[in-house]
């Protein structure tokens, strides 16, 4: 018997992010400007996406959203009520979406009636982190009721985020939320990035979030 | 917790590679992980050994090499290494550093294997 070792330099989730890669070439080939939502459970992905679609369609932009859920599809009817098209994918105990869900929820729509695509993942600041979906922008969410220091113990996701968004800034008071603080943690896990204050009871930073969305995809359109 | 599926998917790769060395045992999985994989030690050991059972790499190490940050600092001009992953900051200059060059790596490295077949010089 001989014992010897035999190379491999294997990626462990090849197989996602090849399939990532094939989904993003799908969404450029389209044009559309596909989004990835993380955060922990009740952030306020739902009513952030909820906003945000309704007002995407009454300025004339399609957009549509797949959102993720261990059970129910509670979330998919209230995204619904949008008019977008929204379907749900329960994962059954899996604690992240992957690039195989999102390509068999896709499964009839036409990207290329669609200016964006957002995805609700499930909510978790850890496994999504390492899961690729071909999106072009992930977006941190992180709640004013959560704690300033969430950046700093859920770095790997925050680190790997393109945007963040606080959410629940109505409540900024009562929960005595310290704002700098929270913005230098993010910035300190992921220097440079962008991030907006907003509430979907107040109205704040909602334009401003919305005008991101915008500028990004008609980059995405002028290549 | 999603180190159960990573480690059914370093069983499928690794089977998949043994095709190439029939009648070989696995002794040893060696892993680059690096510190922001998201992914902890502990739990993919625990998974190791119930995801083998009955496959080749039954009774077999794994081994985990964790791979610290590695930013390209631009003042600096150089890449350094991060103490952790809570400050992305250049620890020479103190600049904001973002420029990842190490530290997302999730992959199976090399295996140990034990068979009859001969060494080739």
């Amino acid at each position: 018997m001989t014992t010897r070792i035999v190379e491999l330099r294997r990626g462990i989730l090849k197989k996602n992010d090849e399939l990532a890669a094939g989904l993003r070439g799908r969404y450029s080939a389209a044009g559309v400007l596909a989004l990835n939502l993380v955060s922990s459970p009740g952030t306020g992905k739902t009513a952030l996406l909820e906003w945000t679609l309704t007002e995407l369609r009454a300025r004339g932009a399609r957009a549509a959203a797949l959102v993720g859920d261990l059970e129910t599809d509670n979330d998919a009817r209230r995204l619904a009520a949008s008019g977008a098209p929204v379907r749900q994918i329960n994962t059954h105990g899996i604690c992240h979406l992957d690039a195989e869900m999102i390509s068999k929820h896709l499964d009839g729509w036409v990207l290329g009636d669609l200016d964006f695509l957002f995805i609700e993942n499930v909510g978790n600041l850890v496994c999504p982190s390492s899961y690729d979906l071909g999106e072009r922008i992930r977006v941190v969410l992180l709640s004013v009721t959560e704690g300033e220091d969430k950046p700093l113990k859920y770095p790997a996701m925050f680190n790997s985020a393109d945007a963040a968004v606080i959410t629940k800034m109505d409540l900024a008071l009562p929960c005595g939320f310290d704002r700098w603080a929270a913005l230098k943690n993010i910035n300190e896990v992921r220097p440079g990035i962008r991030i907006f204050e907003t509430s979907v009871k107040s109205g704040a930073g909602l334009e401003e979030w919305l005008g991101y969305l915008e500028e990004k995809r008609s980059r995405r359109v002028t290549g | 917790m999603h180190e159960l599926s990573i480690v059914s998917s370093i069983v499928d790769t690794v089977t998949e590679s043994l095709a190439a060395y029939p009648g070989a045992r696995v002794v040893e999985v060696r892993l680059r992980v690096g510190a922001l994989a998201s992914v902890v030690e502990d739990s993919l050991q625990f998974c190791y050994g119930i995801a083998t059972e009955g496959t080749a790499l039954a009774g077999s190490r794994l081994v985990v090499n964790v791979l610290p940050v590695v930013v390209r600092c631009g003042p600096c001009g150089r890449d350094v290494e991060l103490e952790g992953v809570q400050s992305f900051r250049c620890p020479l200059c103190g600049e904001p550093a973002m420029d990842l060059k190490q530290g997302r790596e999730l992959e199976i490295e090399a295996i140990e294997i034990e068979d009859e077949a001969e060494v080739k010089a």
